[in-house]
């Protein structure tokens, strides 16, 4: 076992994790944050974003043992009490979701893609949300969330 | 999908990472990990130890250094993307970052990694061999320098000896230079690849996904050295490779496809 010593969601926690624990796992079912959905298990459909130290990751293909000191936010980080982040407000006013399984990774893909391209054009959008996956929207009222989202100025 | 256990250590210097992988001849470097992890995670590679160099961002920079650009090997995707020393004298490096994995993945691969990894569909290794760089590593005698020529053994076999740590990517600034691939998918490794590039006025080509490593496109680059016009060079693109057939495409489908890309990337410079 290894000791790790981190930030999650502004909370400081430490633990002792097998090194070949991977980050999704243990957000689950160590910290049980389960709002971070594990999809593929492959690094291709993105269900299990979070941001590691303010970057957009696949925590399925990151150790817990790599993210040792640094900053993690899963979704249950981005509402204030009871006020939704306004990625999360925009995907709630444009529908941008069906059944929501892939829903926590595309707002935290969002989350990262606005902070590094506040005004993106559409094709931005669909560009930089090419690594999560939705099986039931069709993408255009997630990209509709996403300009709303600029707009709102996250 | 759970990897087979091993150890961990993380390498708080380079030094000391060459001295951890002395420990153990099972021990492979652990960077970003977006090539490694998945291949833990169906247990195709069982290491004992894992070292972690992920840390090390002393590694991390891009810097001019007279005639070449100096990259550190733990520069990830991202960085390479928006650096603006590339995008000035060698900016198909950051052209074929742009379309590696997404977003996520550019955030953690580094490219380090992506060449140390030996996979001939690595687009970044088709670069390096196209522009003839210079691969630094160091291991426990010292620093040697690798040319990319000599550096691809085979596939995902590297000249690295277990001990070395690729630290360092020495490419010539270039006057022009492009990146053209073809994946079937968003998301997907190259069908097939293709670099371009004019350095000291000379036409170099390269190919991604055409045989174990990636390949430098002799013919094309002599037709074009002797005058010949971007379709008849083009035409010589799959000269003496060797294409896998996959899902992705068969053997045939990838030579026209490499001579289809070599064509209009030669239009490009």
């Amino acid at each position: 076992m290894t000791r790790i010593a981190l930030t999650v969601n502004g909370s400081h926690c430490e633990a002792d994790v097998e090194p070949r624990q991977l980050l999704a796992y243990f957000l689950r079912e160590q910290l049980e944050l389960k709002g971070t959905n594990i999809g593929c298990d492959t690094s291709s459909c993105g269900a299990c974003t979070v941001l590691l130290d303010g970057e957009s990751v696949k925590s399925c293909t990151v150790f817990a043992v790599q993210a040792d000191g640094c900053d993690v936010t899963t979704v249950e980080g981005l509402a204030d009490g009871d006020e939704l982040h306004p990625v999360q407000q925009a995907f709630h006013e444009k529908h941008a979701l069906q059944c929501g399984y892939c829903t926590p990774g595309f707002v935290m893909a969002t989350v990262s893609l606005l902070k590094e391209n506040p005004n993106p054009s559409e094709e931005e959008i669909r560009h930089g949300l090419e690594g999560n996956l939705c099986r039931c929207t069709g993408y255009h009222n997630i990209v509709r969330a996403v300009q709303a989202a600029a707009r709102a100025g996250t | 999908m759970i990897p087979a256990a091993f150890e961990y250590e993380r390498a708080g210097s380079v030094d000391e990472a060459v001295s951890l992988l002395g420990r153990d001849e099972d021990a492979k470097l652990l960077a970003g990990g977006h090539s490694l992890i998945p291949l833990l995670r169906l247990r195709f590679a069982r290491p004992s130890l894992l070292v972690d160099i992920g840390r090390l961002d002393e590694l991390r920079y891009v810097r001019d250094d007279g005639d070449r650009i100096a990259i550190g090997a733990l520069t990830r995707h991202a960085e390479l993307v928006r650096d603006p020393l590339l995008a000035q004298h060698c900016a198909l490096i950051g052209k074929a970052a742009a379309g590696i994995g997404d977003p996520q993945v550019r955030h953690r691969g580094t490219i380090g990694g992506s060449i140390a990894h030996g996979d001939p569909a690595s687009d970044l290794a088709t670069i390096v061999l196209t522009l003839d760089a210079e691969l630094v590593v160091r291991g426990p005698s010292g620093e040697r320098t690798i040319s990319a020529a000599e550096f691809f053994a085979g596939m995902f076999v590297t000249a690295l000896a277990p001990q070395e740590v690729l630290t360092e990517i020495r490419v010539p600034k270039v006057q022009a230079g492009t990146y053209l691939k073809i994946e079937r998918r968003a998301q997907d490794w190259a069908t097939v690849g293709v670099a371009a590039a004019r350095v000291d006025g000379r036409v170099q080509v390269g190919l991604t996904s055409m045989g174990a490593t990636p390949l430098r496109a002799q013919g094309v680059e002599a037709a074009v050295a002797g005058g010949a016009p971007p379709a008849d060079a083009a035409a010589l693109a799959a000269d003496g490779t060797m294409p896998p057939s996959d899902v992705n495409g068969s053997a045939e489908y990838r030579a026209d496809l490499a001579r289809v890309l070599v064509r209009r990337a030669l239009e490009q410079l």
